[in-house]
């Protein structure tokens, strides 16, 4: 692939930026649902916008593997997940409403607050890299800690669980915006199956209440260790 | 992929052997029906792969970009393979009993051993890798493998433990990759594109030309990520929850070989930050990072009421002072660390083997029900007094060497950091030392707690791990072969 590589046009550079934007800008919209669908909707919105990420970086760096993780993401992330979760929801019958351990104006802020976060983290520090590596890290990085902050707001098993492939989002965005990384189809397979098996042990294990337990002050309170 | 293929092992190398036995024979535990023979092939299996480990050190394979084996991970990768087969030996001992107690089907034993070499596979895979993609993969998998043997008896709290487990630990992975690329990005435009700047062995020659600033935001997020799978305060809460509710052999190698393999993750991160020598140190993350965590397991250690759940605390508590000490750095830390890794990995599963035969002889992992083993069951009972006993530090065995070791080295350099270290290791020794008066000495319970001590097959089988590794770590304390010492001091010196 070294030396083929296409110069890179302004085009090229917006387009990528653009579509970085709207996966972000989904990674803000799950934070403010207050409907379990509604997070599915936006979580597949996304996943869309992701695949078409991956495509365009595999288009740009002339990366034909790169085709796979935007294929992955679209069939895998952005289909057949949101729809198992959809039917989890009803078939398990968990609670519809979003359930917050923090106001959503709160989480909007710290949501604001953790990308310019990332900005002034990324920008300095990759000045030698070129601009389109430089402002993807940027905001994979945001959509990283929106992830984070999804996971830690929020107190269903199934919200945990997006916030969690929303986090993933945010990585492979990363991934694929590095030039030239290899493995990136493998690290992709790898976490689809580990979203698989979290599908798999909600459905089995019927995980449908809260999970509290990632909160540290819990911790002394777990039901094991009650004397 | 394709072309990664052709980096794969030959016949006569036996990195081929140490990764191949424990995925092939992972494939044919899946199919094996009868479970009496799967536990036999399980050790069999892993005695092979530690066979085949011994191996390296008459014949060192050349690196290639997929795997390779220097002075650092072949020692990790021989211990993996010793702890692999000892822990299937007392598993198959442990596995018998609990059939006998119809508290696992036969479907979920077959589903179990089939884990256990998937497990030993991916352990060693993250060791031998040398490209920090395929090395996280490695460890994602082994994230995947022991959530599955956690969540083997399907109890309300096995349950609830797993996923804890899954999802602190999938978040740690998460970001531990986001780290990865960084060093990638990092590397980058020094080792071009492609899997050379991947590679621990091409990274760490030019390792000075990377951009700094990146590999430090890099380590923030390796330190946060590979921490929280060592266990790391404050991101060490899945842990006690996994050890205790999950099998006890696997209690025995998440603490004697898991928390390893994350830590060595880490460290080869600081070995190329290290090479780099532009960079924020990252001793004082480490540092910070270890002595938190031996505070709060040492403090945790006194209100423990279940057995398990003590000693996976008293692995935060050791993988705290390890972290400490290759905080400190320089040779003589490192060269504590690496034995201080070594010596709580033997002990620490020998632990988790006596408690394993306790708690089935017991029918209960609570402390206050269990009372004069040393009475009831001799072997077993000071077996368990020796290895309760090494593992809070006492003289003359292995861990009180190396925590000597640590504290001494640090009191030389920092004499203000050897005080909470030492008061540390104090309150986590009264801790242990109490608990284990509870449970050893005094009058047994009443009501038939003797079976199990008759010289059956199984009660042998079950004896001789703990054993084993018990004299391992008593003659380590005593006389350490010069061979050895020489050899941890190459690779401290490597660790920087």
């Amino acid at each position: 692939m070294a030396g083929s590589a296409p110069v890179m046009t302004q085009m090229s550079y917006d387009m990528a930026h653009l579509i970085g934007a709207t996966v972000l800008m989904a990674g803000f919209q799950l934070l403010y649902q207050r409907r379990l669908f509604a997070v599915l909707n936006t979580f597949a919105f996304q996943a869309l916008a992701l695949a078409a990420a991956a495509a365009w970086q595999a288009h740009i760096q002339n990366a034909p593997h790169l085709y796979v993780t935007a294929a992955i993401a679209l069939v895998f992330k952005a289909m057949i997940v949101p729809f198992a979760l959809h039917w989890l929801v009803e078939r398990l019958g968990i609670h519809r409403t979003v359930e917050t351990a923090m106001s959503i104006g709160w989480t909007m802020i710290a949501g604001v607050a953790l990308v310019a976060l990332s900005i002034l983290l990324v920008l300095p520090v990759t000045a030698n890299a070129s601009a389109l590596t430089r402002e993807s890290l940027a905001m994979a990085m945001s959509v990283v800690l929106l992830g984070l902050l999804m996971m830690i707001t929020r107190r269903n098993a199934v919200t945990q669980v997006v916030g969690f492939m929303a986090l993933e989002n945010g990585l492979i965005l990363a991934a694929v915006s590095a030039k030239g990384m290899p493995l990136v189809v493998e690290i992709s397979i790898a976490f689809s199956v580990l979203v698989a098996m979290t599908l798999f042990g909600i459905f089995f294990f019927r995980i449908r209440e809260r999970f509290e337990t990632l909160d540290l002050g819990d911790l002394e309170t777990y039901r094991g260790d009650r004397q | 992929m394709i072309g990664h293929l052709s980096q794969l092992p030959g016949a006569d190398n036996p990195l081929l052997w140490i990764l191949g036995v424990p995925l092939g024979s992972a494939g044919f535990l899946a199919v094996l029906r009868d479970w009496r023979v799967a536990a036999w092939v399980n050790v069999l299996a892993s005695g092979v792969t530690f066979a085949s480990s011994l191996v390296l050190f008459e014949h060192r394979p050349e690196a290639n970009k997929l795997l390779f084996i220097d002075d650092f991970n072949i020692y990790l990768v021989v211990l993996t393979a010793f702890i692999g087969l000892t822990t299937a030996v007392f598993s198959a001992a442990y596995i018998a009993r609990e059939s006998d107690a119809h508290r696992l089907s036969d479907l979920h034993l077959r589903f179990y051993h089939s884990m256990y070499q998937a497990f030993l596979f991916t352990m060693l895979l993250a060791l031998t890798a040398n490209n920090t993609g395929v090395m996280w993969v490695a460890v994602e998998a082994a994230t995947l493998t022991t959530v599955l043997m956690v969540s083997l008896y399907r109890t309300r709290e096995a349950i609830e433990a797993a996923w804890k487990y899954f999802i602190l630990c999938s978040v740690g992975i998460g970001l531990a990759l986001f780290g990865t690329t960084l060093v990638y990005l990092a590397a980058q435009p020094v080792m071009g594109d492609g899997a050379d700047a991947m590679a621990w062995t091409l990274m760490i020659k030019r390792a000075g030309e990377f951009q700094p600033d990146l590999l430090n935001l890099a380590f923030v997020f390796v330190l946060v990520g590979y921490g929280t799978k060592v266990g790391l305060a404050p991101l060490h809460s899945w842990l006690p929850d996994a050890h205790a509710e999950g099998p006890t052999p696997i209690s025995a190698v998440l603490s004697g070989l898991l928390l390893n393999v994350a830590l060595y993750a880490l460290l080869r991160f600081k070995m190329v930050i290290a090479a780099n020598g532009h960079t924020l140190t990252p001793g004082p993350l480490l540092i910070m990072m270890g002595l938190s965590s031996l505070f709060l397991s040492a403090f945790m250690l006194y209100r423990r009421g279940d057995i398990k759940r003590l000693f996976a605390y008293s692995s935060i508590e050791h993988m705290g002072v390890i972290t400490f000490a290759f905080g400190m750095g320089g040779p003589l830390a490192n060269f504590a660390g690496l034995l201080h890794m070594t010596m709580h990995s033997l002990t620490k599963s020998a632990i988790f083997f006596a408690v394993g035969i306790i708690s089935q002889n017991a029918g209960t992992k609570r402390i206050a029900d269990i009372r004069g083993l040393t009475a009831s069951h001799p072997v077993l009972g000071w077996g368990f007094v020796l290895a309760v006993l090494a593992i809070a530090g006492l003289p003359p065995l292995g861990v009180f060497m190396s925590e000597f070791l640590v504290v001494s080295s640090t009191f030389a350099r920092a004499p203000l950091l050897a005080v909470p270290l030492a008061l540390g290791l104090l309150l986590a020794f009264g801790a242990l030392v109490s608990r284990l008066q509870m449970m050893a000495f005094g009058t047994p319970p009443l009501g038939g707690q003797s079976h199990g001590e008759a010289g059956t097959v199984s009660s042998i089988l079950a004896l001789t791990p703990l054993w084993v590794h018990m004299s391992l770590v008593l003659v380590a304390g005593l006389y350490l072969p010069a061979e050895l010492v020489s050899w941890f001091q190459t690779v401290a010196r490597l660790l920087g």
